[in-house]
């Protein structure tokens, strides 16, 4: 199977006067991890969202598994396969993190017009929840409200629901955003946990993890694609290097695994 | 044909009452994210003010300036007291809170000048009626609300686009914790956009109560359309209150006008005296409905919130 | 972060003993009695007002559905009593006196104008929705107005109550009272099996946090909407009864004012609570009634107490119940 699962072509998208995608041409093959690095507003986040359909893009298209849903809005997305993770967390919070895996699963089974039967007690949606919450370590805390979690397991919870919805392509939005080093290892194992068997388009930024997981990287700088490949080619990169990991350093301080 | 100019400038003239009354709206819920219900209440004490003043000194004039600085002070105080403590919070806290200060209002009213409304005559050399063009005649003062209104939206156009207070209110409205740091005195710029929305209600209420009312209760009906004028324009936009309350007014009196003669044309009798009333104060909701569908934002929707 | 709402995820009246649990039998047990009270105290004016009393609250736990727990602040939820009520008056007036017509067309016609309003106010949110309900609910007042020959501005007297065949006799104010608390239950009881089923968590979530929902794979609008016409369906019942009670209706019923009385029910009962819209309806209306025996100028001391309820109440009674307690 050589088409890729995602082809994004000459996506662009402008914001006022700031141009957050600029004619990103993207492919994303089956089963590879791909990650997408680069500096503070390089415009990551605008490519999630113009993937995952919150934002529509000024030109360009986005082809999934063949077909186009340049057009289609998010939950139509989500429905075809997509699941993303947000980068500041998004969860219901009134609502225990069972409630939440379960609520993303109930999406994904036919329709929510049922008015009578406690949808609390229905197997078929906390099932597959608690499932889901046990692959990232969150089985215990399934009955816990949300604002009583701490903030790693938040996003762990992140996880947990985009997983549930079972997804062909795993969007991830700094799945690691503010996590300690043990967290973060934690997560990086969950993830490499995933590798093989699902497509991921992952941001990051913290440097380790992208090179433990990713099988190719790409460079996005001021909403342009500057480099692309993998990862031994960008680290070796002088562009990438003067642009982006020159100034940063070699991963998040003070976090060296020996 | 004259009927048509006549009824084209009655509705100008309504136009520009909604606009008063919808930029002050607009503006307070443009920079302090406010919902307030009790706006129409600031436009009734303005009619109220006017007419115990004039009846007190006898001048129109005195009257009118009076029951504008009325409205101001009457505005900030409310805001300091009362509005202020309603910032930040759920928009129905808004809701629910200036509901009950409209309730207040209205009770206060009647306690302090009776059930039974008030009226404001006119000075004698405005109830003429002038040639605007050869053979169509318009009343002066009705002339004379158009020309004040459109001053009053020319000068808060000045006042919010050139001046540095405008800036202030433009700065407060986008980024109000990066203005609040730059020094600006947030507590106070919002204490004077609320006395400056009264204002514009009041003097609205104050212009309008010689020709239409000064009754108990007369802020709801006009606040109402104040609100459909904003959701057509778009929310923030005084450019979008503009063009929204020229477009509301005119057609809320051509169709009372000219619809039920229509209908009676085209339908039966009997159908057209049940639906005419019924089909012409209909016409702006059925505008807005329009609007919603094709275009939920507004005709001018503010860029940034 | 504002959250004066504190929404009630245990949907059915909880069994552990709490002060809030304790409070609602309480309520319930003085509702149920209130009949004898009156026949045996030859008070006939407490049925009359607690009646209204369970007709507004069950207006109330219509409007607590979409707002408590949909989030869908909708200030024209009276027009739906009007609705309901126009259509038994209408029906009334054409010679049709059967509630077995009367009550389904109030139903259906409030269903419908809730689809027609919904499918237009719920392309908008926050302020926008606020204010466009409350348009659309000034429209069908000048509506009403207009309508001469249903008496417009002066209202439309219904001389037959509803007639159900023999089976229960409406003049009968103890039985009309206990049909009117049988229809609350009955629609507190549909509101808590509906909030907790799949559609209910949709509409819930939906509230919560709306681009998640979308986020994981549904189409959010198609529940509201659902959602929006299920209560402005209960609350076309709702104006069948208030109807029947007044032997009346007017334009008057429609005003938004009398919308915003609804939200002042709910909020002060608690959003998304099951029980407070009935709380907060026996408060607002012995309120309104013990302020106007009280002074001339009620509005002058209900006016600044709603305002202050909106700048310190958080959930509204039920939350100070529920909060005492919680631990």
């Amino acid at each position: 199977m050589t088409e890729p699962l995602l082809r994004i072509e000459r996506l662009t998208r402008r914001f006022g006067g700031v141009l957050a995608a600029d004619t990103i041409t993207l492919d994303i093959a089956r089963e590879e991890v791909h990650a997408v690095i680069g500096p503070n507003g390089a415009g990551k986040t605008t490519l999630i969202g113009l993937v995952a359909g919150e934002i529509a893009p000024q030109e360009g298209s986005v082809r999934f598994d063949g077909g186009d849903i340049t057009r289609l809005p998010a939950h139509r997305r989500s429905r075809l396969g997509l699941a993303r993770s947000f980068q500041i967390t998004s969860l219901f919070r009134d609502f225990t993190a069972l409630d939440n895996v379960a609520l993303a699963v109930q999406a994904h089974r036919d329709h929510s017009f049922r008015f009578w039967r406690d949808a609390r007690n229905e197997d078929e949606l906390r099932k597959p929840a608690l499932e889901a919450l046990a692959r990232v370590g969150l089985a215990e805390r399934a009955g816990v409200r949300v604002e009583r979690l701490s903030h790693g397991e938040h996003r762990q919870l992140e996880i947990a629901m985009a997983l549930a919805t079972q997804p062909r392509l795993l969007l991830l939005d700094e799945p690691m955003a503010g996590m300690g080093p043990e967290e973060s290892a934690q997560m990086v194992r969950l993830l490499q946990g995933l590798k093989g068997r699902m497509t991921i388009l992952l941001i990051e930024h913290d440097m380790e993890a992208v090179f433990a997981l990713a099988d190719r990287l790409t460079v996005l700088v001021y909403g342009r694609i500057i480099a692309s490949g993998p990862p031994e080619a960008i680290r070796a990169d002088a562009a990438v290097r003067e642009a982006y990991l020159g100034e940063q350093g070699s991963g998040k301080g003070g976090a060296r695994h020996g | 044909m004259l009927y048509f100019i006549e009824q084209c400038l009655n509705g100008a003239q309504l136009g520009m009452l909604l606009f008063l009354l919808a930029a002050g709206l607009t503006l307070v819920f443009g920079i302090m994210d406010l919902v307030n219900l009790a706006h129409g209440s600031l436009y009734m004490l303005g009619a109220y003010f006017a007419a115990t003043i004039a009846a007190l000194t006898g001048s129109f004039v005195v009257a009118v300036v009076l029951a504008l600085v009325g409205c101001l002070i009457a505005g900030m105080v409310l805001e300091v007291i009362a509005i202020r403590r309603l910032y930040g919070r759920d928009h129905l806290n808004h809701v629910l809170g200036t509901f009950g200060l409209l309730l207040f209002f209205n009770e206060l009213v009647r306690l302090v000048w009776g059930p039974a409304g008030l009226t404001l005559p006119l000075p004698q050399p405005m109830l003429t009626a002038a040639q605007i063009i050869p053979g169509v005649y318009y009343p002066l003062y009705r002339l004379v609300m158009i020309v004040a209104a459109l001053a009053v939206a020319a000068l808060l156009y000045a006042m919010v686009m050139r001046t540095r207070l405008g800036m202030l209110i433009r700065a407060g409205a986008s980024n109000r914790e990066m203005a609040a740091a730059l020094g600006v005195n947030i507590k106070l710029l919002y204490t004077f956009v609320f006395g400056l929305g009264a204002a514009l209600a009041g003097f609205a209420g104050v212009m309008q109560a010689p020709i239409l009312t000064v009754q108990i209760g007369m802020g709801e009906n006009i606040l109402i359309l104040a609100f459909v004028v904003i959701i057509i324009g778009g929310i923030g936009s005084i450019r979008g209150a503009f063009v929204a309350s020229l477009v509301v007014g005119l057609i809320d009196t051509v169709g009372r006008a000219f619809l039920p003669d229509l209908l009676h044309r085209v339908l039966s009798t009997n159908a057209a005296a049940t639906l005419g009333p019924a089909l012409s104060s209909m016409s702006i909701y059925m505008l807005m409905a329009a609007i919603l569908v094709f275009r939920p934002e507004g005709l001018f929707p503010a860029a940034s919130r | 972060m504002s959250g004066s709402f504190d929404p009630s995820l245990e949907a059915a009246p909880g069994y552990s003993f709490t002060a809030r649990t304790a409070f609602t039998v309480a309520l319930l047990a003085v509702l149920a009695l209130l009949p004898a009270y009156a026949a045996w105290s030859g008070n006939a004016f407490v049925l009359t007002l607690f009646t209204r009393v369970l007709i507004l609250a069950l207006g109330a736990v219509s409007l607590n559905l979409i707002m408590g727990y949909g989030g869908m602040v909708s200030f024209g939820h009276a027009a739906y009593l009007g609705v309901g009520g126009y259509a038994v008056g209408i029906l009334a007036r054409e010679g049709v006196d059967s509630g077995f017509v009367q009550w389904p067309a109030a139903i259906a016609a409030a269903a419908l104008y809730a689809l027609v309003v919904g499918a237009l106010s719920l392309r908008t949110r926050g302020v926008y929705f606020i204010m466009i309900t409350l348009a659309f609910a000034q429209m069908i007042y000048y509506v009403a107005i207009g309508l001469d020959r249903y008496g417009g501005d002066d209202g439309l007297t219904i001389y037959r109550r509803s007639q159900f065949g023999g089976l229960l006799d409406l003049n009968n104010k103890t039985v009309f009272y206990y049909l009117c608390f049988a229809f609350l239950l009955g629609g507190i009881y549909l509101v808590a099996r509906i909030v907790n089923s799949r559609f209910g968590l949709v509409i819930r979530g939906t509230r919560s946090n709306e681009r998640r929902m979308h986020a994981i794979g549904f189409a959010t609008f198609r529940y509201k909407l659902v959602c929006f016409v299920i209560a402005g369906a209960l609350c076309g019942l709702a104006g069948a009864l208030l109807a029947n009670h007044t032997n009346f209706i007017s334009p008057a019923l429609m005003h938004w004012t009398r919308s915003g009385d609804l939200i002042v029910m709910v909020v002060l009962g608690g959003l998304g609570s099951l029980f407070g819209p009935l709380i907060g309806a026996a408060v607002f209306l012995l309120l309104e009634e013990g302020l106007s025996r009280l002074t001339e100028y009620p509005d002058l001391i209900l006016g600044p107490l709603l305002l202050l309820v909106a700048i310190y109440a958080h959930g509204g009674i039920e939350g100070l119940l529920k909060r005492r307690s919680r631990d």
